[in-house]
């Protein structure tokens, strides 16, 4: 831990203060930072004439679940939330799996031609998928993928991130563990299956948070990949509430909004530990 | 090693002869396992990072459609690109949200890691916590979220706000308000990434050095400009790279809250892709416009490739 000081004194009095002046920042920057959040909670809940009112309150006066209901007859909402879950639980394990199996060669087994495929995976890197998002779309589309899950999965069933991300890691895995299996005939699969994977769990399991999270909250790709209703993810269906003019119904709006987070929220309560490694190791890619 | 004998030891197997399976050699067995290995992956990347890049390149000198045979037509749609007042619009509009954007994401960023860094702010802990929730909600919810709040009429923020005596009205459709206003949902979406980013630097920076300040007698701002700064100089380049990239694809949020206006206000380089090439079907323009994209974000990639190979090797 280093002592970054933000405050400077050494007198008893300011020794006592500074921690005091450092909470109430950290309170209101808290209270800021959260108060979207709040608002998305509290308005779910609002009966309509409460959403609408004036002047606006937080918490509401009278609970209801009238706007559950009703994300449900205006959207197919129940069919949103089983595509957001195909599409990021999809892509998560896909990637996961055909990610692992790539960086495993390639941290693993030295092979020719392994340097050039390294760097066109690095160059790889640098490619944002907005850049190439209409020839993928008319790849799909041509593939006759469009509103379907294939179409939203396959282009993501495997990532130049995952794999760089996985290699470094296997990479840190002490080599002993391998080459005394292989010197005993072990086969590779036998390798990555029994002795690589069971050590690389942390590593996967940020990874996967960290696709999960980014393709549970993606709007762009599958809202050009589906044009039918049914097919998008609660993210893209949401924004069909919202449009240029009429009146926007905040409150179920909201219900969906607090519906979409839930199962990030509950993931992240169980694995705050790997959000956070998923950032800092995003970070330093 | 000990020494008593093991009670019940599998019995001896030779290991398998090499390349015992079947008539392949050890050699072959090892090539098949690094073919199947990679296919998975390298299909994937091929045709959906690796084709669409070299299609994107072609298509952007046709006027595809979608329909028609595309035809070749040379330079024009750069020619467009670089010359149409509305793609210019939109390009600036870009520059303009990345310099709100960035600036305003580092120091926020910046500035909360060091206030979660500090060893006398009590419960640390549940501050990161709490301050890293913006990360899980998407842009889209995002925009939900500060729509509903600064609504003229009925935000439970503006309505605060007008308390203070701060009129702003509309953001979303004031042509001077509605950039920073979208600029401002993706601070409060992203920062925690990259507070958690300046953490990890600071967490680099050995403590011994304050110390040895705190004896010279250096005050914290002291401490904060010649031990702090230039220590976190590579992760604060670093992550002004990755906002930059970040700010150019800058999307969700406009779509949900402006559509590019009010006025083309909000028109940003991606908005424009997505209506070229979705709803006006220029998909040859659409791709010499993604290509613009692409080399702007590849030399920013290799800003951040310089950056991190000095950071590597400050390291060693």
């Amino acid at each position: 831990m280093s002592t970054t000081t933000l405050a400077s004194g050494t007198s008893a009095l300011s020794r006592r203060i500074a921690p005091a002046l450092l909470f109430l920042i950290a309170l209101a920057a808290t209270l800021i930072t959260l108060l979207p959040i709040a608002i998305v909670i509290f308005t779910a809940f609002k009966p309509t004439a409460e959403v609408n009112a004036f002047p606006p309150t937080l918490l509401p006066e009278a609970w209801t679940l009238a706007n559950f209901e009703r994300i449900f007859t205006d959207l197919p909402f129940a069919r949103l939330i089983v595509n957001s879950f195909v599409f990021a639980g999809g892509v998560t394990l896909l990637s996961l799996t055909f990610d692992a199996l790539a960086a495993y060669v390639l941290a693993r087994i030295d092979f020719r031609g392994s340097r050039i495929l390294l760097i066109a995976l690095i160059g790889s890197l640098m490619i944002p998928f907005q850049a190439t998002l209409i020839p993928v779309y008319q790849l799909v589309a041509d593939l006759g993928w469009i509103n379907s899950y294939a179409g939203l999965i396959a282009p993501r069933a495997a990532d130049a991130f995952g794999i760089f991300f996985l290699r470094q890691f296997f990479l840190s895995l002490p080599r002993d563990l391998d080459s005394a299996a292989r010197v005993d005939g072990a086969s590779e699969v036998r390798i990555f299956r029994s002795i690589v994977l069971p050590n690389a769990v942390p590593a996967l399991v940020t990874l996967g948070v960290y696709n999960f999270v980014n393709n549970w909250n993606d709007l762009l790709w599958p809202l050009v990949m589906t044009t039918d209703p049914e097919m998008g993810t609660i993210t893209s269906g949401l924004t069909a509430l919202t449009g240029p003019g009429g009146i926007i119904p905040f409150g179920v709006m909201m219900a969906g909004s607090l519906i979409a987070l839930l199962p990030l929220a509950i993931l992240f309560l169980f694995l705050q530990r790997r959000f956070v490694a998923s950032v800092a190791s995003t970070g330093l890619k | 090693m000990t020494t008593t004998a093991a009670p019940r030891r599998t019995p001896y197997r030779p290991p398998a002869r090499m390349g015992g399976r079947g008539p392949l050699t050890a050699n072959m067995r090892r090539r098949l396992t690094i073919l199947v290995f990679l296919l998975p992956a390298a299909t994937v990347l091929a045709a959906f990072v690796f084709w669409p890049m070299i299609s994107a390149f072609l298509m952007s000198f046709t006027n595809a459609n979608g329909f028609r045979t595309p035809e070749f037509i040379g330079l024009d749609n750069y020619v467009t690109v670089f010359t149409d007042a509305q793609v210019l619009r939109s390009m600036v509009n870009t520059l303009l949200y990345a310099a709100l954007f960035t600036p305003a994401v580092v120091v926020t960023a910046l500035g909360l890691a060091l206030l979660l860094n500090d060893p006398r702010l009590p419960l640390r802990g549940m501050f990161r916590t709490w301050l890293f929730l913006p990360f899980i909600v998407s842009l889209a919810v995002a925009a939900f979220a500060w729509q509903y709040l600064l609504d003229p009429q009925i935000g439970l923020l503006n309505y605060w706000m007008r308390g203070f005596g701060l009129q702003i009205g509309n953001v979303f459709q004031d042509p001077a308000l509605a950039m920073p206003a979208v600029a401002m949902i993706a601070v409060w979406k992203t920062f925690p990434f990259y507070m958690i980013v300046f953490l990890a630097g600071l967490q680099d920076i050995p403590p011994s050095l304050y110390e040895a300040s705190r004896m010279d007698g250096a005050g914290a701002w002291g401490r904060f400009r010649h031990i702090t700064l230039p220590l976190l100089g590579n992760t604060t380049g670093f992550v002004v790279v990755i906002a930059t990239i970040a700010a150019l694809q800058a999307f969700d949020q406009i779509y949900v809250l402006t559509g590019g206006g009010p006025y083309r206000s909000t028109q940003t380089v991606v908005m424009q892709i997505y209506q070229s090439g979705f709803k006006d079907l220029d998909l040859g323009f659409a791709s010499a416009l993604s290509y613009v994209l692409l080399v702007a974000t590849l030399i920013l990639g290799l800003v951040q490739f310089w950056l991190s190979s000095r950071k590597a090797e400050a390291a060693v």
